[in-house]
């Protein structure tokens, strides 16, 4: 039987992800442990929380760079919501969310009424969020709450010396919500649709703008959701955090798969990328003797490597429209 | 069969257009028009580039509000705001360009918007399910979970149509559904418009092959210059007088042979020598010589390679044997860029996608040529670019109110005329002309078959790739006929006749 088309660029994640993983294990013994794991899913929980939002996103044929800046904007309102108004962590968060996901409604809807670029409007959403950061708080304050220490002492044991902690256990959970959004609702084959073919997708009559102005709020929310689980995991807030995330997580999106032009992808293969950028980062780190910037130059490399994939599963396709109409 | 269908009562009208009318900014695109649709009936919409075909079914579904008359759908008036809109009442439409999502598999593409689900989620097995049946209406039998595009274009058509059917619609639209279709395909299509149309189904079929209006429909309505001309029995109808009521003049002499001795050219003879020009798995090596003043005919079915030559002739792929000799020196042909610059032209075959610039104006689409072989250093006055515009208007016969207009708002007859005029301002000694006459309707069929004989009277050398024997018969000196990407056959003078030309296919 023949493989579906749609099946390439993820069966080209994992084939990259089992390559890097096996040649950690057969290098370093102690690659193969279970510790490493959860080190993995711990460290880039809040990245691939923000590379699913991220997916929905690029899957609409669209890009959103303003969620570097949310995640920063996320801790330094959380800081002063717990320790400048005395509130709950748990409240702070839940009002971050609202927050969050109101803001990408808000860039969704000049979005989507006023057919703008979504890379501009975003732009001018990531300049805006990281300049209110510094407007509440010039300084990396701490988060000092029990609740807080509670959550990033939270574990779950793997066989193993390794374990899970809340982080990664908020992302697999956000990761598995993803993946129903994705493939499970109307909302998110109609993402698909748009991504693959905007005129055709509203001559189908599919509700175009209500569907943008939506990814842009899940990806709002996902970044805002990252922001809670970083503020948490470092129990700490600073305007200057998570400088390039965003690009971060478009490329986790990319590695994992998904149409940089939009209309194919999976949510799981943005998990594997998140992954692979993990481990590329982690072998590194294990080797010693290489510089951390080799990180990026594998990252950049690979990037290379699957967006000329992309293009090649794409030019097979009869009727496929360059660029969106 | 014709006669029970158009003996039932005016109850049986499912939609009713009674004086629509739509004004764009100086055009009034459709006036007082009425229309009627039966159940149970295929009805052509027929009329010229720019009748008011288009516009009157994008009244119908919603695509534009309109600004007079009423809409009525089984006797209710409607007012769709949208094609999703129409399409929930009950008007399906299919357009010439297959409107799905190619990166969606067919099975999604069938069920957008209307996926089975269970407690809140999509349940694949069933959409799945409900998605093959939705096919084998259409006695369609294809893997639903392969993505939409990685299937010909004819099986996208039927899965659009497949779809519009679904959607348990009363009135189906099909917008030119045969436009990239081949014989056999346009059976299997024609097949299915009548069993929909004996389910009961009203069909409006929007095409410019009269041979199929005949062929399928029962009802004619003719549209001219946005008003209506009339609606007619199709059985009652000669063929001669539907041409008549659709230009409102007499068909121009189309099919008067031209031989070469008719030719008025006697310049300095000019010769483009093409050998052995060929590609793996694209293209046989093909040879063939064209000279000024002399028009060559590429025939052949869908497929043949005819497109295939002209692009490597132009460079638009590059060839991987052979050469082309201009005058008897060879000629470099890595590019598109280096064929304009050697004077040689093509019109491609999809004049959408790779021939005009939508957004650019009138007199920027022609000028685009001859800037490009002049180099963008020595840029072209503005006084002598409008010069050129106003005579190639004047001189076409180009329907635009003025020479600033983008070329993406004229009719796809009118396109062709543009460029045409870009190829003619740079005075190019080669001019391929892929389809010249594709979607275009019978007066600019003439109109461009007209000036083609006259660029060739003017030292021109041509080549015209074209599906219609009846065209190339009417005016090719010589025609190369191809078969499964190989030349075939070259036939002279008097040997070309239609018969002659579907023997060299068939044999």
């Amino acid at each position: 039987m023949k493989i579906n088309e749609r099946f390439y660029p993820i069966l080209a994640t994992l084939a990259v992800l089992a390559l890097l993983y096996g040649y950690g294990i057969f290098e370093h013994r102690a690659f193969s442990d279970t510790y490493v794991l959860g080190a993995l899913l711990t460290d880039n929980a809040f990245l691939i929380i923000t590379a699913v939002g991220m997916t929905f996103v690029i899957l609409s044929g669209g890009i959103d760079l303003s969620v570097g800046s949310m995640i920063a904007f996320i801790g330094v309102l959380m800081a002063e919501l717990v320790t400048g108004f005395g509130m709950h962590p748990l409240m702070a968060a839940l009002i971050s969310l609202i927050v969050g996901a109101a803001f990408g409604a808000f860039m969704g809807v000049i979005i989507a009424k006023f057919d703008i670029q979504p890379f501009i409007i975003t732009l001018a959403g990531m300049f805006f969020l990281r300049g209110v950061c510094f407007l509440i708080n010039l300084d990396s304050v701490p988060i000092d709450h029990p609740f807080v220490a509670a959550f990033s002492g939270f574990k779950v044991q793997l066989p193993g010396r390794g374990w899970l902690t809340a982080s990664a256990l908020l992302m697999l959970a956000t990761v598995i919500g993803g993946v129903v959004i994705a493939h499970y609702t109307r909302f998110g084959r109609n993402v698909y649709a748009i991504g693959g073919d905007r005129h055709s997708a509203e001559l189908l009559g599919i509700p175009v703008h209500s569907t943008i102005i939506r990814v842009y709020t899940l990806s709002g929310f996902f970044s805002a959701l990252s922001g809670v689980v970083f503020a948490f995991y470092t129990a700490s807030a600073y305007p200057l955090a998570a400088v390039g995330v965003e690009l971060d997580a478009i490329a986790a999106v990319v590695i994992g798969g998904t149409l940089l032009t939009g209309g194919m992808g999976f949510v799981m293969g943005t998990f594997f990328g998140g992954i692979i950028m993990g481990v590329i980062q982690t072998l590194i780190a294990f080797d010693g003797s290489l510089n951390s910037w080799w990180t990026k130059i594998m990252i950049g490399a690979l990037l290379f490597g699957f967006i000329v994939l992309q293009r090649l599963i794409t030019r097979s396709f009869s009727g496929m429209r360059a660029g969106t109409t | 069969m014709t006669d029970t269908a158009l003996s039932a009562g005016t109850e049986d009208i499912v939609l009713s257009v009674r004086g629509a009318g739509k004004f764009f900014p100086g055009v009034k695109a459709l006036q007082d028009v009425d229309f009627d649709l039966k159940r149970g009936e295929i009805h052509a919409l027929l009329g010229e580039n720019g009748a008011g075909k288009s516009t009157l079914i994008k009244v119908i579904t919603g695509v534009h509000p309109r600004d007079a008359g009423a809409v009525m759908l089984d006797g209710e008036e409607i007012h769709p705001q949208h094609p999703g809109d129409a399409q929930g009442l009950g008007i399906s439409t299919v357009y010439q360009e297959v409107n799905l999502v190619p990166t969606l598999s067919v099975a999604e593409n069938l069920m957008l918007e209307r996926q089975t689900r269970k407690f809140g989620l999509i349940s694949w097995k069933k959409t799945e399910a409900d998605a093959k049946a939705a096919l084998e209406i259409l006695g369609l039998d294809i893997d639903v979970n392969r993505p939409l595009g990685s299937y010909s274009v004819a099986i996208q058509q039927l899965v659009a149509i497949a779809r519009a059917v679904a959607l348990d619609a009363r009135v189906l639209i099909l917008d030119e559904p045969t436009a990239s279709l081949d014989g056999e395909e346009i059976k299997t299509l024609f097949r299915i418009m009548r069993e929909l149309r004996d389910k009961g189904l009203g069909i409006v079929f929007v095409t410019h092959f009269l041979d199929q209006v005949y062929a399928v429909t029962d009802r004619i309505t003719v549209l001219r210059n946005g008003r209506l001309v009339g609606t007619f029995v199709t059985s009652e109808l000669a063929q001669i007088d539907l041409i008549n009521h659709m230009l409102g003049r007499e068909l121009a002499e189309v099919s008067a042979h031209r031989h070469q001795d008719e030719g008025n050219y006697s310049g300095p003879k000019r010769t483009i020598q093409i050998k052995n020009l060929g590609k793996k798995r694209v293209l046989e090596p093909v040879s063939l010589d064209l000279q000024a003043g002399e028009i060559v005919g590429l025939a052949g079915l869908l497929g043949s390679g005819r497109t295939e030559l002209s692009e490597l002739i132009f460079g638009t792929q590059k060839a991987d044997s052979g050469l082309v000799f201009l005058d008897g020196e060879p000629v470099m042909l890595r590019s598109p860029r280096h064929a304009i610059r050697s004077g040689f032209g093509l019109c491609p075959e999809d004049r959408k996608q790779d021939g005009i610039v939508a957004e650019l104006s009138v007199r920027e689409n022609i000028v685009l040529a001859l800037q490009g072989r002049r180099g963008w250093l020595r840029p072209i006055p503005r006084a002598e670019q409008q010069k050129f515009a106003d005579d190639m208007i004047k001189a076409l016969g180009i329907a635009t109110p003025d020479s600033e207009k983008p070329v993406g708002q004229l009719s796809g007859g009118n396109q062709q005329k543009v460029i045409l005029a870009r190829w003619l301002v740079s005075k190019p000694i080669l001019l391929i002309l892929d389809e010249p006459t594709r979607g275009i309707d019978v007066g600019a069929h003439a109109d461009i078959i007209k000036l083609i004989k006259e660029l060739c009277d003017e030292g021109l050398a041509l080549l015209v790739a074209s599906s219609e024997l009846e065209e190339i018969v009417a005016f090719a000196d010589r025609v190369a006929v191809m078969r499964d990407r190989e030349k075939v056959s070259e036939l002279v003078g008097a040997e070309i006749t239609q018969n002659k030309i579907i023997e060299a296919i068939a044999r």
